[in-house]
């Protein structure tokens, strides 16, 4: 293990303070040595980018409708709509 | 389409939002009896404040809302109580760091996997190994992170909606996306 890890930050908490910088705010003192201890450890660097993609598919997955998938069956629908017009004409 | 005007008409509501509102609901909750529910519920609501549909949102954008709300409610019932879930995930990544310095444990160490590669994004097979790794979540992080990441809300209405301070949800983000990047390098081939 090179010295550098062992400065500032263990990657537990390098970890924390590279989704907290993702999402939220940081301290400059916090981003300092961030950037100091990402410089020596290399582990921490593929993380911190394969979270970002992470962060990415995610988004991706959500956005998307994804069409063929997670339909209603026909009867259900046919039944809910029924109940829906039972209740309109409640009123 | 009805979609898009902002006039409500209960007559074509499941035939224009059923299959919507479910997709909607089952992304976030993953459990397809529930879903439905939720739709179900949701119109029903709906129905019962038709007249304070105010007309400035589109009919879906106002149904989505009020399902939104039902799955809100789903996640605070889900993540109250003992919260086992929580304990048995927090178990789960404490190999990941040596408890003295905090350094990755080899066997626990990112390695590239091939998520890297930008052509996965939307691919079908990731966004399945995607959703199983979701679904392993402990409910209260699932929620937290769902509402981060697929609604974008704000901080502060997260914490108060699920009932967690500042810094437990920052743990709860980073906690979070431990197990699932580890849970995604498991399973990628």
């Amino acid at each position: 293990m090179s010295q550098l890890k062992r400065i500032q930050y263990n990657c537990k908490k390098a970890t924390f303070l590279i989704e907290k910088k993702m999402l939220g705010r940081i301290t400059f003192r916090e981003y300092i040595e961030l950037r100091i201890h990402l410089l020596g450890c290399s582990v921490c660097r593929i993380y911190g980018k394969q979270s970002r993609i992470i962060n990415d598919m995610v988004r991706q997955l959500f956005k998307s409708s994804m069409p063929g998938e997670s339909k209603l069956d026909e009867n259900f629908k046919k039944e809910l709509q029924e109940r829906i017009e039972i209740e309109l004409n409640k009123n | 389409m009805s979609a898009e005007s902002n006039q409500l008409d209960p007559h074509t509501w499941v035939k224009s939002h059923a299959d919507y509102l479910y997709a909607y609901a089952i992304k976030r909750i993953a459990d397809e009896e529930q879903a439905k529910d939720l739709v179900q519920e949701t119109f029903l609501a709906a129905l019962e404040r038709v007249d304070r549909f105010e007309g400035k949102s589109s009919e879906r954008t106002w149904l989505t809302a009020i399902l939104k709300n039902k799955i809100i409610d789903v996640y605070r019932k889900k993540s109250s109580g003992l919260r086992k879930d929580v304990q048995a995930a927090e178990h789960e990544q404490e190999d990941f760091f040596e408890q003295d310095d905090g350094h990755w444990r080899t066997a626990h160490a990112p390695q590239t996997f091939g998520i890297e590669d930008v052509d996965h994004l939307g691919k079908k097979e990731f966004n399945n190994i995607l959703q199983m790794c979701l679904q392993k979540l402990p409910a209260l992080w699932m929620a937290v992170f769902t509402m981060k990441h697929m609604d974008d809300a704000d901080t502060t209405l997260i914490c108060s909606e699920l009932k967690v301070t500042q810094s437990n949800f920052w743990v709860i983000i980073h906690r979070t996306k431990l197990n699932l990047r580890a849970c995604l390098q498991r399973n990628w081939e």
